[in-house]
C-alpha cells in the first residue's frame, strides 16, 4: 500500500505533520508573560514550551534549539526576562538560520507583563500568518520520525500496548521510517538480549554500557525507574518492568544510539540514551514522562506512542501523542482520553496482529492531519530540566559513516 | 481462562482477570486455590517456589524469591525482590490508607 502524505516543508528540507507557532519562556520568571500569551491567543497550534533555570546548560540550549526548529514548527516567540543567562542570541540565530520566522520579547525592555502579553499577542499574528505561507509537498513514511514511552506500567503493559506497538515498529520501521525507544533505565535486565540485536558488535557494546550506566546513575539517586502504582498494577521489580517497557522496541535490528537532539541519520530502530554522562549532579535523568517525550521531540519525533496501564492522560506541545491502553480496567475508566484499547487482548477481544496494525493505521492518519485525544483535550505539556551529556561514540551510528 | 503463560520456561502466570480468595483455579492441570484477592497484571506462582529460586517471565530472570511461594499463591513485593535496584513503594500518611 502506497501511503501518500502532505507535509509542512522546511527550508532544511525537513517535513512536519503540523505547523505550531512557538512561544518559549526562556526562564520560570518570564513563565507567566508567554503562558498568558499563548492562552489568550486561543489558538489549537500555538503552543507553550520552555525552559525554567537561570543558569545555562549546554544541554538545554541544544534541545532548545533542536526543538524550535523541528518540522512540526512554523514560527517561533522567545520571551525572555532579561537578565537571565539562557543564551537568547544564540537560540534566536539558530531559528532564523532554520529559515523560521522568530522574534523575541524581552520584559525588561518592553514595558512589563500587560505590555509584553500585548506585544506577543501581536507578535503570535504575525508569525501565525507567516507559518501559514508554508508550503506543502509529499510526504513518504520514510521521513517520518516516531517515538515511543510507557508510562503508568502494569502488569498488562508488556503484554498487551506494548508488544502492540513492537509490531507497529516492525512495520514502520520497515516502511523507511526512523523509529525511536527510549529510558535505559527501564531495560536494566535487558542488555545483553538488546546488544545482540544490534547491526555492529561494537553499537551492542554502546547499548549495553548505555543500561550500565543507568543502573549506575539509578542507583545513585536510590530509586530504580520504578514508581508506586507499577507495583500496584502488579510489577514487582525493575527488570520485569524492564522486560515489557523492552517488547516496544519490537523485532528490528537496532542501528544506532541517539541522545537528545541528535537526529536519526536514516531510516530504522534507535535506542535514545536518555540518562546523563559523568557523576550525577542534577538530580534524577528524567523527573516524568513529558521529559522523555520532550527528548524524543528533540531527535526529530514527529509524534509519540504512548503506552500506559494505570491510565497516563498527558500530551505534548509541539509534536501529538498518541495513546495506548494497555489495562481493560483502565481502558473503561479512562476511554476518554485514550486512543487505542490494547487492553481488550487481555480479554480476547483482539490480537497483538489487530492492534499492532490499529496503531501502525492511526499513526499515518494522525500524521495526515487528524487530531489525536490528548491534542483535542488541549494536553500540551512541556518540561525540560538540567542535563550533561557527552557527544555519542562514534560507534553509536555505524550507518552515518556507510551511507 | 484468567491466567496467562507468557513463555514455556516461566514459573509465574499473569493474570488477565482479577481473582477472588477462595476461588478455585486451574494450574497446569491441578486445581489450586486463590489464597488472596489478586488484581489483573499480577502474577501466580506456577509451581512452588523456594527462597533463592529465580522468577522467570517471558522466559528471563525478573527478581529472586525472598519467601517461600505456594503454586497459585500471590508473587509480588512481599516475597520476591529485584537482583538490580530495589523497588519502591508510596509511603502512606493520613487517612487516605494505604
Amino acid at each position: 500500500m502506497t501511503q501518500t502524505l502532505q507535509g509542512y516543508l522546511r527550508s532544511d528540507g525537513r517535513k512536519g505533520i503540523r505547523n505550531v507557532v512557538a512561544v518559549a519562556y526562556l526562564v520560570e520568571c518570564a513563565h507567566h508573560v508567554a503562558r498568558a500569551i499563548v492562552t489568550r491567543s486561543d489558538d489549537a497550534d500555538v503552543h507553550l514550551i520552555g525552559f525554567p533555570g537561570c543558569y545555562p546548560n549546554a544541554y538545554a540550549l541544544k534541545v532548545m534549539q533542536a526543538i524550535t526548529t523541528h518540522p512540526n514548527v512554523g514560527g517561533v516567540l522567545l520571551i525572555s526576562l532579561g537578565c537571565e543567562s539562557f543564551n537568547r542570541e544564540q537560540l534566536r540565530a539558530t531559528i532564523e538560520a532554520s529559515g523560521r520566522p522568530v522574534e523575541t520579547l524581552v520584559i525588561q525592555e518592553s514595558g512589563g507583563t500587560a505590555s509584553t502579553i500585548a506585544k506577543g499577542l501581536e507578535a503570535v499574528a504575525r508569525l501565525r500568518a507567516i507559518a501559514a505561507e508554508t508550503p506543502t509537498a509529499p510526504m513518504a513514511v520514510s521521513e517520518l520520525v516516531i517515538g515511543t514511552i510507557c508510562g503508568g506500567s502494569d502488569g498488562t503493559s508488556g503484554i498487551t500496548a506494548n508488544p502492540a506497538v513492537g509490531r507497529a515498529f516492525d512495520r514502520l520501521g520497515a516502511a523507511g521510517a526512523a523509529c525511536v525507544f527510549e529510558e535505559t533505565g527501564e531495560l536494566v535486565g535487558c542488555e545483553r538480549i538488546m546488544a545482540d540485536r544490534a547491526i555492529t558488535p561494537e553499537l551492542g557494546l554502546e547499548l549495553e554500557r548505555s543500561v550500565q550506566k543507568a543502573e549506575a546513575y539509578y542507583t545513585v539517586m536510590g530509586y530504580g525507574s520504578f514508581a508506586p502504582g507499577n507495583a500496584e498494577g502488579g510489577l514487582t521489580t525493575q527488570e520485569e518492568k524492564s522486560m515489557g517497557a523492552y517488547s516496544k522496541s519490537g523485532s528490528a535490528p537496532i542501528v544506532g544510539i541517539l541522545k537528545p537532539g541528535d537526529l536519526p541519520p536514516s531510516g530504522g530502530l534507535y535506542l535514545l540514551d536518555v540518562v546523563p554522562d559523568g557523576e550525577p549532579r542534577f538530580g534524577f535523568p528524567n523527573i516524568s514522562d513529558n521529559a522523555e517525550i520532550v527528548e524524543l521531540i528533540a531527535c526529530g519525533a514527529h509524534l509519540t506512542l504512548f503506552t500506559t496501564g494505570r491510565g497516563s492522560v498527558v500530551g505534548s506541545a509541539i509534536s501529538p501523542v498518541i495513546k495506548v491502553c494497555a489495562n481493560p480496567e483502565t481502558y473503561r475508566k479512562l476511554a476518554g482520553d485514550m486512543d487505542v484499547d490494547a487492553g481488550r487482548i487481555m480479554e480476547g477481544r483482539g490480537t497483538l496482529d489487530e492492534v499492532g496494525t490499529e496503531i501502525h493505521d492511526l499513526v499515518l492518519a494522525v500524521a495526515g492531519g487528524r487530531r489525536t485525544v490528548s491534542e483535542a483535550l488541549g494536553h500540551q505539556e512541556f518540561i525540560l530540566t538540567y542535563k550533561a551529556f557527552d557527544p555519542i561514540g562514534p560507534a553509536c551510528l555505524p550507518l552515518r559513516r556507510t551511507s | 481462562m484468567s491466567l496467562i503463560l507468557l513463555h514455556p520456561d516461566d514459573n509465574v502466570l499473569v493474570l488477565s482477570a482479577p481473582v477472588r480468595a477462595g476461588q478455585v483455579l486451574t494450574i497446569d492441570g491441578q486445581a489450586v486455590t486463590a489464597g488472596t484477592d489478586v488484581g489483573v497484571g499480577h502474577k501466580l506462582a506456577r509451581r512452588a517456589l523456594a527462597v533463592g529460586d529465580k522468577v522467570l517471565k517471558y522466559g528471563a530472570p525478573i527478581g529472586s524469591i525472598t519467601a517461600p511461594v505456594a503454586a497459585g499463591g500471590h508473587v509480588h513485593l512481599h516475597n520476591m525482590k529485584s537482583d538490580y535496584i530495589a523497588s519502591h513503594t508510596r509511603q502512606a500518611t493520613g487517612s487516605e490508607g494505604h
